[in-house]
């Protein structure tokens, strides 16, 4: 087994409202940052994990987010990231 | 009639619960461990309100896996009444007991006040002592309260009856001030399709003594004690 870092981007499905973005958003465009278009904000997650393969830390990781780190009804997750460690 | 009122570490609202049982409806209640295993035998459960540990992660994402949660799933599954409030609400929807979640308040205050809801169905085991359309004044806590679905799930909601509660103002009518959290259709509460769990974000357990500023949310364990009692 190896020692994997895992890092998960969990996000707001796009069509929910998430004020943290839009509030986020508005403060960008009243600075000057007028090409913002969308702002939203979630949550970034590292994991080390024990596995044989990077394929199977990331699929760990996946199924982590489906029964916890996510909620499926409102949010998107996407693994970013999978490195080993020494 | 017995209650249980599960403890989670950060609940807040338990004691209420169990003063609105005791001492305000005069039925039996006991506390409920999160780490039990046994429901004690009770006839309703109810998850309160609060902070379940601390809203890590998501508001109710890690109560959901409580021990005592596998036994509230099993008594949900029997038919057993559920109240699920405020804290209790989110622990729900998150252990898919109910449909939807409760997401930030839309404003990204938490909010403590006063809000009227008006009962939309009065044909389940927690409003049949209400009658059709009244408003009740009863208190929300809640910084993550807005109650989010897909369409068709929301569509399901209204059509199959299952909202319980909206969000209106004093002449009972929708509208975007009266609506303090940004629910999605203004829904306040909601029964499962079995009609057996109750989720809302108003407190009902602290509408319970005119001396408070409200007994209107006395209607829901009034109703229990009809439905469940006959």
């Amino acid at each position: 087994m190896t020692r994997y870092r895992v890092s998960v981007h969990i996000v707001p499905r796009k069509g929910i409202l998430d004020p943290q973005g839009k509030a986020v958003a508005d403060a960008l465009h009243t600075l000057g940052f007028r090409d913002v278009e969308d702002a939203r904000i979630g949550r970034h997650i590292v994991l080390d994990v024990a596995a044989r393969t990077p394929d199977a830390a990331g699929d760990a990781v996946r199924q982590m987010c489906e029964r916890l780190l996510a909620n499926p009804v409102t949010e998107d997750y996407e693994i970013a990231r999978v490195e080993g460690l020494s | 009639m017995k209650f249980g009122v599960v403890t989670f570490p950060g609940s807040n609202c338990d004691y209420d619960a169990f003063h609105a049982v005791v001492d305000v409806l005069g039925e039996h209640a006991v506390y409920l461990w999160h780490k039990d295993h046994d429901l004690q035998g009770v006839d309703v459960v109810i998850l309160p309100g609060g902070f379940s540990y601390g809203d890590y992660l998501r508001a109710g994402a890690i109560a959901r896996f409580s021990p005592i949660m596998r036994e509230v799933a099993a008594h949900a599954r029997r038919g057993g009444p559920v109240l699920a409030v405020c804290n209790g609400f989110q622990i729900a929807c998150e252990a898919g007991l109910l449909p939807g979640a409760l997401l930030r308040n839309a404003s990204l205050s938490f909010l403590g006040q006063f809000v009227r809801v008006r009962v939309e169905n009065i044909d389940t085991m927690f409003t049949n002592r209400y009658a059709p359309g009244q408003i009740l004044r009863i208190p929300i806590a809640h910084g993550e309260g807005r109650f989010t679905a897909d369409e068709d799930t929301l569509n399901r909601l209204e059509g199959e009856g299952q909202v319980a509660f909206r969000y209106v103002n004093a002449d009972g009518r929708l509208d975007a001030e009266s609506n303090p959290n940004g629910s999605q259709r203004a829904i306040a509460g909601i029964v499962s399709a079995e009609g057996n769990v109750m989720g809302l974000m108003p407190h009902p357990e602290r509408a319970v003594e005119s001396l408070v500023g409200s007994n209107d949310g006395l209607g829901i364990f009034q109703s229990m004690l009809a439905r469940v009692s006959a």
